[in-house]
């Protein structure tokens, strides 16, 4: 999707930004058409095989677009950028949890749908307002600059709230998406989910290091 | 062994509805001094050996694993077809607000609820059998602790618990030899001891049914089983079936190695190797039935697999399909003898349905922030607790609530999932970036969060009854239920909420959100801590009460109630191991009344 398609799309989605309306609340958009047409999908039901291998697509239709894909991605690195620990949140498959998770067909995720959907509009809408570009295409330091607007709600503008949750939310998944991976944990240092004949609890030297010795 | 419509026998001793904790601990008692039991399940069968997600991790599951509507605690939860709703399977509530509401989860599976539940396993003290008698409030039981103190020790002994003897006020000792070593704690739990106790809390090692250490398979069958070389020798060569905790994957996904209790890994073995247990998997019982002479001789349930109705006979009917579940079938078990449903001359069937008192705290933790790796799983949780600790204070009318409540906390590097990394602006300041990473990296594991569960008192607003409308997919009429809560649970809550505030601000740390002040704005809603027992209740007066101190019906004394139904009260103990210590000694009793011949 071109960026003059991007903001014809949110003009026409107008107020609709789903969190106004409450839950549920549904404008009669473009958006809105293909929410409900995700809603036919099946979820995993009740009664799923656990120690299986499940992958993105598997189990529900994707919904995004090469467009969304490619914001999702930029946006998603933004958020978890590669750095001397671990890789970028795109390099580890987030994007793809991302895409499964606005895709699935329970309410909770429905909604996240439509927000990430007119969130990743409204990044092209307000790229184009203020630099006549597509997000994509700005500079590091402009696409900072709009999530510098966005990324802490209580600091947000008023007219930014929306996108505000929007870019909460989409953290919320990225770090999700990240953190569940191995790379993930490895970037924690986690090191627990292995079978051990003992468990002998914290060293010793730490726990008189924070004065816990009883 | 498992059967089918073809090779159920014509007639049994006893006919057990259920397959949970009480189901489980009926059959095991039953069928190991010889009757033959005939056990009937509404879910399907269960294998934990091969089911169970021991070591998968979040990114091999759909949605990382969150949990969904069909899947409430997560993809992993060893729930089956159940939760807060059951397909085809509705339930009604009197009110939709939050103050009346009451959510019940079921499963449909062999095992029930025990193969996914907490294992946190607390005795009943003294004071929990006769609450009335000491601060004038709810019921009385008809029986005391010394009456169940023999049948607690031989439930820890069976399933494996761990914890310590520390001999406080109405937290009672376990015999020895019935607890396993309690497991090392976290950092955490160090830092929750030390502060916690500079405020007066005592933190003592937690109570769970997870094995620490093999059991005593040399020593304890003698003491489960005196007098019985059969039941001695099958325990003991399953005893040693069992491993011990691996320290890794959460017990809720269920136990392959059965280093946890779950009735499948536990209870169900030994009684099937005794050759006396007939399980029958898809039957979903709606009927208790009764011969001429006015006693039960069976159960009408349907099958699942294709929807025909069936009977089976016996000289005895068992429930414990549930508290609710079983309240459900004898409501609907209804004659021209019993025309308001069988058990309920009294009038007192599914009323005091009772759950326990909820809140949550959690905050973040300085002290705890970017300390070295190490492997926190440990054993999964709860390695200690704190106990109700007020008890003097609340009797001297110092308190404005007239029951206690224990604390569950928990923090560590747990693994990494879904959640984590979310909603950390109030620390952040909204970071993205490689500030983010850094700032996830500084705050995992620095977080613990504090549970409160309490105890309800009994309410005559709290109850469950047929719906005249409803009915499941199989045109059985569905439970409709009432819920109140009383000022004692609604500041119980909030008085839970400034104490782990206290608690977090005594650690260095900081509240997550807002303490709740208002107790009902604290209270978690009816049912949702998946503690319902009541309904069924037992007591000395019949007219007051559905059972007798053994959990046999007033009305018919070849059916009795072995689960959660028969609580008069509900201590902030967690009502597993009390259900499964009144199971064994309702089924002692009603093979001492077989050899008897009163059955």
């Amino acid at each position: 999707m071109d960026r003059r398609t991007t903001i014809k799309w949110v003009l026409a989605a107008g107020a609709a930004w789903p969190l106004k309306g409450g839950r549920g609340a549904r404008a009669d958009t473009v958006a809105a058409a293909r929410v409900h047409a995700a809603t036919t999908a099946r979820g995993y039901g009740t009664d799923p095989n656990l120690v299986a291998t499940y992958r993105p697509g598997e189990l529900w239709p994707l919904t995004f677009t090469a467009a969304e894909r490619h914001l999702a991605v930029i946006l998603a690195d933004i958020i978890i950028p590669a750095d001397d620990h671990s890789a970028s949140a795109s390099a580890v498959g987030v994007i793809d949890f991302i895409d499964e998770w606005v895709s699935a067909p329970y309410p909770r995720h429905q909604e996240d749908r439509t927000i990430v959907q007119h969130g990743l509009a409204w990044l092209d809408a307000e790229a184009g307002r203020r630099f006549a570009k597509g997000f994509a295409d700005l500079d590091s330091t402009s696409q900072h600059a709009i999530c510098d607007d966005i990324c802490e709600e209580s600091r947000a503008a008023p007219a930014h709230g929306d996108a505000a949750k929007f870019f909460a939310l989409f953290r919320d998944l990225t770090a999700g998406g990240f953190y569940s991976t191995p790379a993930g944990r490895k970037d924690l240092n986690y090191i627990g989910n292995v079978p051990l004949t003992r468990f002998d609890g914290p060293p010793a030297e730490l726990i008189k290091a924070l004065g816990l010795e009883s | 062994m498992f059967v089918t419509e073809k090779n159920q026998k014509s007639v049994y001793d006893v006919i057990v509805v259920g397959s949970g904790a009480g189901g489980g601990q009926s059959a095991y008692t039953l069928c190991m001094d010889g009757a033959k039991v005939l056990m009937l399940e509404a879910g399907r069968k269960y294998v934990p050996e091969t089911e169970t997600p021991m070591f998968q991790t979040p990114d091999l599951a759909p949605l990382g694993a969150a949990s969904t509507p069909e899947k409430p605690f997560g993809f992993y939860d060893a729930t089956v077809d159940g939760g807060w709703q059951v397909p085809g399977e509705p339930y009604a509530r009197a009110s939709e607000e939050d103050a009346g509401r009451f959510e019940w989860w079921r499963a449909r599976m062999l095992g029930g609820r025990t193969n996914h539940w907490g294992r946190i396993s607390l005795r009943n003290g003294p004071y929990d059998f006769k609450p009335k008698t000491r601060d004038g409030l709810g019921l009385d039981w008809p029986i005391s602790y010394e009456d169940i103190a023999p049948y607690y020790d031989k439930v820890e002994l069976l399933i494996g618990v761990y914890g310590s003897n520390e001999g406080l006020e109405n937290t009672p000792n376990s015999s020895p030899g019935c607890l396993l070593p309690p497991p090392k704690p976290l950092v955490s739990d160090l830092l929750v001891a030390q502060r916690a106790k500079r405020l007066g809390i005592p933190v003592i090692p937690g109570h769970r049914a997870v094995l620490t250490q093999p059991l005593d398979f040399k020593h304890s069958p003698a003491r489960l089983h005196p007098g019985n070389a059969t039941a001695q020798k099958i325990i003991a060569e399953d005893m040693q079936k069992r491993a011990a905790c691996l320290w890794a994957t959460s017990c809720g996904r269920g136990c392959a190695i059965r280093a946890n209790y779950q009735s499948t890994t536990v209870h169900l073995p030994p009684a099937l190797a005794s050759g006396n247990l007939d399980i029958r998997t898809d039957a979903m019982v709606y009927e208790v039935t009764l011969g001429r002479n006015g006693r039960a001789n069976g159960v009408s349930f349907v099958d699942r697999t294709n929807g025909k109705h069936q009977h089976a006979a016996a000289r005895v009917v068992v429930l414990a399909a549930s508290a609710c579940e079983s309240v459900r079938i004898l409501l609907n078990s209804k004659s021209a003898r019993f025309p308001d449903g069988l058990a309920n001359s009294s009038g007192k069937l599914g009323r005091y349905l009772m759950d326990t008192v909820g809140s949550t705290v959690s905050g973040q933790i300085p002290l705890l922030e970017s300390l070295p790796p190490m492997n926190e799983d440990a054993a999964d949780g709860h390695q200690m607790y704190v106990p109700w600790w007020l008890y003097q204070e609340q009797h001297a009318g110092k308190l404005d609530f007239a029951r206690g409540y224990h604390i569950e906390f928990g923090g560590g590097k747990r693994m990494p999932g879904h959640g984590t990394g979310a909603g950390l602006e109030w620390l952040t300041g909204g970071s993205y970036g490689v500030k983010f990473k850094q700032d996830v990296r500084r705050y995992y594991g620095s977080f613990v969060g504090f549970d409160g569960r309490g105890e309800m008192i009994p309410n005559d607003q709290s109850y469950c009854e047929i719906d005249p409308m409803m009915k499941d997919k199989w045109g059985i009429p569905v439970l409709r239920f009432h819920w109140q809560w009383s000022e004692h649970e609604r500041r119980q809550a909030a008085h839970m909420q400034r104490t782990f505030a206290d608690i977090i601000e005594a650690m260095g740390g900081r509240v997550h959100g807002t303490v709740k002040t208002d107790g009902a704005k604290a209270i978690a809603p009816g049912g949702s801590i998946i503690h319902e027992v009541g309904g069924a209740i037992m007591g000395s007066d019949p007219k007051a009460s559905v059972t007798n101190s053994w959990g046999q019906t007033w009305d018919v004394d070849n059916l009795v109630v072995a689960d959660g139904g028969v609580f008069a009260s509900n201590a902030d103990k967690n009502p597993t191991l009390t259900i499964m210590a009144l199971a064994w000694r309702a089924s002692d009793q009603i093979l001492e009344r077989m050899r008897r011949k009163e059955l």
